[in-house]
């Protein structure tokens, strides 16, 4: 049987120092090495292994999933096929900053669909993408699982609860500025604050 | 470990806290933490400190306590006295709370949610027990409150068969939405002969407005891996999975913890609890696929393929993980558990109604007074759960629907608030109970837009493997969007009603299924709002745009013969 249909576990790890480590030399690859040897490296830990490829990278690039098909001898259109199936994975570099506006019933009924279109509107950037400068990415989630608090953004990781699109846009604003301490980059933000008085 | 020690443990626990005057639970879950909970408890260290009084007082952080938009909440438990939980608490209330209530006993009345309130005295804790009482990390909390013993009685006094008899004596049903028996397919899998076999909690909870699996899973997680382990032993398996959704770190973080902590006092792992059986339970996360909620796609996906739905027959009972019998269960379903073998199953059989027995966790969101998690026996009604509980509309304005079972529910207008939450009622009613998301909708929300909502949803949660569900799902997705652009006839609600027939009939799984059913039960009590939408050109919420207008009938192609899509039932008939 071929490997698609037959994804088993392999019954015999392979030798860990046996494994051809990553040519570039990049210690990230080494946390790679760890899921894999954890796992013994059977086929059947991709998804783990693709988990911990994007929280080591930030994304998942080619070559990343090049070598993780290597190295768990999958073809790589196997392990593309499972890294586009799931929303999770991010096969694009993420923004500096990350703003994620929930869109699950509840904070669909208090209107976060108004939220999203006020932030695309004003940083020029569909949901689901990145800004030309890279500096924030829009993204919007299913449900964020805190339905008391809608409707619900979450900020660079942080949860913000209850927003007006006007509070959102502020925030992110805020959240843009914040991290621009560089005199030039400030310089170059003056534009946004003065907009915003 | 032994049951022994487990009861010197639990003592142990006991009398330490005891040994306090006074302690401090603080509500530690993503909604209270993002309400300010976190400079409360700082407040409270603080003013604890200065009060010099660190002996008597010890603050612990729990997981959810409840009524979330209530937020944060803080409860007292003084000894010898009934509890005091504090809503909305600030930093200087609660420094006020240590200093006045805990120093002097004089509670702080304006921040007191009392404990009558309709939102507590209607609720029945079964599953819930725990939360917002333990530390959701400390393995002794839990033992102290009775953890494990029912495992421990499992192991000893009771063979595979009794434990299954049991469960399915105490009518429990599956939690995760469809309702099966429980007991019975732990029985079709304790039957099944194989030298391996699976047990799988499912902890994808991808419906949009339900959070009750993340919330035990935080603030409970040895319950579950409990309620694991009983079933383990009953059907014969030693290893479990529990597979997380990938939005929920925190879960998944907690129940590594548990997990590691009752491996190290041998709760967990090979011969645990100083019996011949053996049970290890493996943490998979999920990735962000609603499908994966359906049982065939999400062991898929923990064999890390794709997460695509395949035909049943067989049943997971039959062939699941690698093709060996899986009993996979709903990880409230697990919750449950522990409760009905100390209690017994009569006890759990006596809540509820004739078919739905037990208690049921709702996540309560949308336009109403109180949100947050709710534990209610099966059979209370809607309006109850509306008005006392949830405390009514905000503002007053008018009650309109209550959206249940998510993508896969329906919505259930004002004349049907006095009917009884149960499975079976709820699905005459065309919804579900689903995993336990209520939705309260007010005047202000337009139904087809509701409708238009899941349907994007589904369009694009739907993995892509059969046709129907693929293309079906889109197509009813243009028609709504139609409506509410305001460029729709009357004859498209006929092809409408006509998709969603053909989707209901052939998709292949639960989520292609189910898909139509918020357009099917919205166009069966709001039809008014979709005929005001294309006839009269007017949304009574002011939601949809409906800035087009039909196209003219001379472009319009003449309509087609009308043709019946044969049903289900009618072919086999044939």
């Amino acid at each position: 049987m071929g490997v698609l249909t037959d994804p088993k576990p392999r019954v015999k790890p392979r030798n860990a120092a046996g494994g051809q480590a990553h040519p570039s030399g990049d210690p990230r690859f080494k946390l790679i090495d760890r899921t894999l040897k954890r796992f013994s490296y059977q086929q059947d830990a991709l998804i783990e292994v693709l988990h911990t490829a994007q929280e080591a990278f930030g994304f998942l690039e080619d070559d990343l999933l090049v070598y993780v098909a290597h190295q768990l001898k999958l073809p790589l259109s196997w392990v593309y096929g499972v890294a586009t199936f799931y929303h999770f994975f991010s096969l694009a570099p993420q923004g500096e900053h990350s703003c994620i506006i929930c869109m699950g019933t509840a904070c669909y009924v208090k209107r976060a669909a108004e939220i999203v279109s006020a932030l695309q509107a004003e940083f020029g950037v569909e949901a689901g993408n990145t800004t030309a400068d890279g500096k924030l990415s829009l993204n919007t989630a299913r449900c964020l699982g805190s339905c008391g608090l809608a409707p619900v953004l979450v900020m660079d990781g942080d949860v913000v609860a209850r927003q007006t699109p006007e509070e959102a846009l502020a925030r992110v604003r805020e959240l843009l500025l914040g991290a621009a301490r560089t005199p030039e980059a400030m310089s170059e933000l003056t534009p946004l604050s003065a907009t915003e008085a | 470990m032994n049951r022994a020690d487990l009861a010197a443990m639990a003592q142990r626990e006991q009398d330490r806290q005891d040994a306090f005057r006074c302690r401090v639970l603080c509500c530690a879950s993503t909604p209270c933490l993002s309400s300010g909970g976190t400079a409360v408890r700082e407040a409270i260290e603080k003013a604890i400190k200065d009060g010099d009084l660190d002996a008597d007082v010890q603050v612990v952080s729990t997981g959810c306590m409840g009524p979330c938009s209530r937020g944060p909440v803080v409860t007292l438990k003084m000894r010898g006295a009934e509890d005091v939980v504090y809503e909305q608490v600030t930093p200087e209330a609660a420094t006020r709370i240590i200093q006045e209530h805990v120093a002097k006993n004089e509670p702080v009345k304006e921040f007191v949610f009392p404990n009558d309130a309709p939102f507590f005295a209607k609720q029945h804790k079964v599953v819930l027990a725990n939360s917002g009482q333990i530390d959701p990390e400390s393995l002794e909390d839990y033992v102290a409150r009775g953890g494990y013993t029912a495992l421990a009685h499992v192991l000893r006094e009771m063979k595979p068969d009794e434990v299954c008899e049991s469960i399915t004596r105490s009518g429990l049903r599956g939690r995760g939405g469809a309702g099966y028996p429980t007991g019975i397919k732990w029985d079709l899998v304790r039957k099944s002969q194989s030298d391996k076999k699976y047990v799988v909690a499912n902890g994808d909870e991808g419906d949009p407005g339900a959070y009750m699996d993340r919330s035990l899973m935080e603030s409970d997680p040895h319950r579950i891996l409990e309620g694991m382990a009983i079933a383990g032993y009953a059907v014969g398996a030693e290893q479990g999975f529990i597979y997380v959704r990938g939005e929920y770190p925190v879960a998944a973080k907690r129940l590594e913890r548990a997990i590691r902590a009752a491996e190290r006092r041998g709760l967990l792992g090979s011969r645990m609890v100083d019996s011949q059986f053996n049970f290890r339970i493996d943490i998979r996360i999920g990735a962000g696929a609603f499908v994966c909620g359906e049982e065939t796609a999400l062991m898929a996906s923990i064999m890390g393929k794709r997460g695509q739905p395949v035909p049943r027959p067989p049943y997971p009972s039959q062939s699941g993980l690698w093709g060996k019998p899986t009993l996979i269960n709903n990880v409230e379903t697990f919750g449950s558990i522990a409760p009905i073998i100390l209690n017994k199953a009569e006890w759990f059989a006596a809540i509820g109604t004739d078919k739905s027995k037990g208690t049921k966790i709702f996540a309560l969101a949308g336009d109403v007074n109180t949100t947050g998690l709710i534990e209610v026996p099966m059979g209370i009604t809607l309006r109850e759960i509306v008005y006392d509980i949830g405390g009514g509309i905000p503002d007053d304005r008018a009650f309109k629907a209550v959206q249940t079972g998510g993508p896969s529910g329906g919505c259930i207008p004002a004349q049907y608030l006095d009917t009884p939450v149960d499975y079976e009622s709820l699905r005459a009613l065309g919804s579900i109970v689903g995993s336990g998301g209520l939705i309260i909708m007010d005047e202000r929300s337009c139904m087809v837009d509701v409708a238009k909502f899941f349907l994007d949803f589904c369009a694009d949660e739907s993995c892509g493997k059969c046709a129907p569900c693929r293309v079906g799902t889109v197509q009813i997705y243009k028609l709504l969007d139609k409506i509410t652009r305001g460029a729709a006839t009357l004859a498209d609600l006929e092809t409408l009603r006509e998709l969603c027939v053909m989707v209901q009939e052939t998709s292949l799984c639960g989520l292609g299924q189910n898909a139509p059913n918020p357009v099917v039960s919205t166009l069966r009590y709001f039809y008014d709002e979709y005929e005001a939408h294309i006839r009269k050109h007017k949304c009574a919420a002011g939601v949809c745009a409906l800035n087009e207008k039909p196209m003219s009938p001379a472009v319009v192609a003449p309509p087609r013969p009308k043709r019946k899509v044969a049903r289900l039932d009618e072919l086999e008939a044939v």
